[in-house]
């Protein structure tokens, strides 16, 4: 296996996700083309409205990206992880908050109008450093990651483990979007964080901030998929597969179990909040209802009906999932809940291993992975081990 | 200890060898362990001297089993200690450590890695690069592959060692096990039934393994099956009720009055 770590090699042997970078690329480049330069009277002109709803499905599969890292390759089944999402969200709402200045409502320079609101006379401590973009980025992922490192240390540590950190991951959310609802959090009570006018100078209500944020999604998304990537074709990749599948005889082969597993679930936060910070600016809100426990249990069927364990599987799966919510809410406006319900039984019944797993075309892993006929006979060394 | 005391020791194992002229690698004393009032272990002590091969039998609930969870750090005894090597205290630590400082466990169940191929399981199992980070960035040495290949020889699974470990059979999934300890390269190694489910032939073949791998190693073989202990040639303790009842050569123990009463003679 020398040669899965020479260079970008850990990308080179997963067609599935060769196929999903060229296709990001690709809309990298369409994208902005097909909605700056087309001009509306075209049938080839692509909407700002559709930029933005790209934009978030993309941000949703980054989000499905971090929980398919650790339930499809450690086994940790987090129904939490929306609260990543959103914490990374106000991150970046509490940026775009800053950014307001003197043009809200209230026209207070430094408080955002629901402070002004509520009568506060100074910002709160945890709000200063957030008018400075880089400061705000960092945030992005240190608050989702803190929160992950301390829950999981003490989870992991008391080797809490499969439907019992279910359920206090559930709680974890819960108890967050409750106090994300009191007003006194300094966080806009259950309206949230919006009015957003510019991000870095750039209007957010302008067509090229809508494609900018976009391209921005789709290459958070590219770099997220090859950290993934990256991680699991590593041995420590091989060691989180390990403890899915046998964590005791892990442990007997003297590794430590709750390492690992914090340091995916950390990693995994972090990408979650990262996706949550890209999700705020091009749905232009955030509230306390993105900690609710039903969305994170969301992002999980998104990953089981794309295909656990894959990576590509859990992009295609939140696109999909989310492509139909849209469509249904369309042609179906009063049963569209009924029929989103029909898909999810329909694929758990028919596709168990998901979209990825049960249709041969989709199923890149096992042909294009670990294929003993690829060696050849002086191949032995390069074929002793996974690809 | 030499060379001719482990082959001394194996191939007469009646020989009573006092403790004081050989190093000790393991050490039980007066380990107790009751599960809601179930004395699993009741002021279980024995040793194990180095480079020994030691079969411990017992009938059910005897408390084999649980003995090998407290050696390796899954069951904290309530009373007593357990040395390992000159004075370390196992019983403070937990599996990682224990397993680190040189003590490799076979389970009852073969338990390997089904989804990693045969190679990757005995390279997972490779001594050292314990560490997240370091992991991360791992690549393997070619001394280290070398050892892989090695090993892949003594248990006979060269030709399978790109297929998955779950599509081995049940005999080989059981030497794949012992495989992995041996990349390990443990002091002591607890090998629980290793014998469980193999045809004669295997059950033959692993006696041999065992006998190879002890004298490097100590091996601690936890077995039901007579014929196998008795292919072993080894020292053998008899647990009950999770104390020793009888300690000694195999044909001594068969003919320990209580033995029989407990165990053989049913």
């Amino acid at each position: 296996m020398e040669h899965r770590r020479s260079g970008f090699s850990f990308l080179l042997t997963d067609r599935g996700g060769q196929i999903l970078l060229g296709l990001l690329l690709a809309a990298i480049i369409l994208v902005p083309i097909l909605n700056l330069w087309v001009p509306e009277s075209s049938p080839f002109h692509m909407s700002t409205f559709l930029v933005g709803l790209f934009g978030k499905y993309l941000s949703f599969a980054l989000l499905a990206l971090s929980v398919d890292l650790i339930w499809g390759f450690c086994g940790i089944l987090s129904l939490g992880h929306g609260a990543f999402f959103a914490l990374g969200g106000y991150a970046m709402g509490m940026h775009l908050m800053r950014e307001i200045g003197d043009r809200g409502v209230y026209g207070n320079p430094i408080l955002p109008d629901f402070m002004v609101f509520l009568n506060w006379k100074e910002l709160p401590w945890y709000w200063y450093g957030f008018d400075f973009f880089p400061f705000a980025m960092l945030m992005v992922v240190l608050a989702p990651g803190i929160l992950a490192f301390l829950f999981g240390w003490f989870a992991f540590r008391s080797r809490v483990s499969g439907v019992y950190l279910s359920i206090i991951t559930q709680a974890l959310t819960f108890a967050l979007m409750l106090a994300f609802f009191r007003n006194d959090m300094g966080f806009g009570g259950n309206n949230g964080l919006t009015d957003f006018k510019d991000l870095l100078g750039f209007d957010l209500q302008q067509d090229s901030t809508r494609v900018g944020l976009f391209i921005a999604t789709a290459v958070a998304l590219a770099l997220g998929y090859a950290l993934c990537r990256f991680i699991v074709s590593s041995r420590l990749g091989s060691v989180l597969v390990s403890i899915r599948d046998a964590d005791s005889r892990t442990r007997f082969l003297g590794y430590r179990v709750e390492h690992y597993q914090l340091f995916v679930f950390t990693v995994s936060a972090m990408l979650a909040g990262v996706a949550g910070a890209l999700y705020v600016p091009q749905v232009g809100i955030i509230n306390p209802s993105e900690f609710a426990p039903a969305n994170s249990i969301e992002i999980v069927i998104w990953v089981a009906i794309g295909g656990r364990g894959t990576l590509y599987g859990a992009v295609l799966g939140a696109i999909v999932v989310n492509y139909a919510k849209t469509y249904f809410t369309g042609v179906l406006p009063e049963i569209w809940l009924f029929a989103l319900g029909a898909m999810f039984v329909l694929v758990t019944i028919l596709l168990p291993k998901g979209i990825v797993g049960s249709v041969p075309a989709f199923d890149l892993s096992k042909t294009f992975l670990k294929k003993p006929e690829d060696a050849t006979d002086d191949g032995r060394e390069a074929a002793g081990g996974r690809v | 200890m030499s060379l001719e005391t482990i082959n001394a020791l194996i191939s007469n194992p009646a020989a009573d060898h006092p403790a004081t002229e050989n190093e000790t690698i393991l050490y039980l004393d007066g380990v107790s362990v009751s599960f809601d009032g179930f004395k699993a272990l009741n002021e279980l002590s024995f040793y194990v001297l180095a480079g020994e091969l030691r079969a411990i039998i017992g009938p059910n609930g005897a408390g084999k089993t649980t003995m090998m969870d407290v050696v390796t750090g899954r069951t904290k005894p309530d009373e007593g200690r357990v040395e390992f090597n000159g004075g370390i205290d196992l019983t403070r630590l937990d599996e990682a450590r224990i397993a680190n400082l040189g003590i490799g466990r076979k389970f009852q169940k073969p338990t390997v890695f089904e989804n990693h191929t045969v190679f990757e399981n005995l390279e997972l199992a490779l001594k050292g690069h314990r560490g997240v980070f370091s992991s991360l960035f791992f690549r393997l040495a070619p001394e280290e592959r070398t050892r892989v290949e090695e090993v892949l020889e003594t248990i006979a699974l060269a030709d399978q060692r790109l297929d998955d470990a779950g599509s081995l059979s049940h005999g080989q999934k059981q030497w794949l096990e012992i495989g992995m300890l041996l990349m390990q390269e443990p002091e002591l190694l607890l090998v629980d039934e290793p014998a469980a489910g193999m045809t004669d032939a295997e059950t033959e073949q692993t006696a041999e393994l065992l006998k190879r791998i002890a004298g490097r190693h100590s091996v601690v073989v936890v077995e039901h099956d007579m014929e196998f202990v008795r292919s072993l040639e080894s020292r053998v303790t008899v647990l009950h009720e999770g104390s020793v009842l009888a300690e000694g050569s195999l044909d001594t123990v068969q003919n320990d009055a209580r033995v029989i009463e407990v165990y053989l003679g049913r």
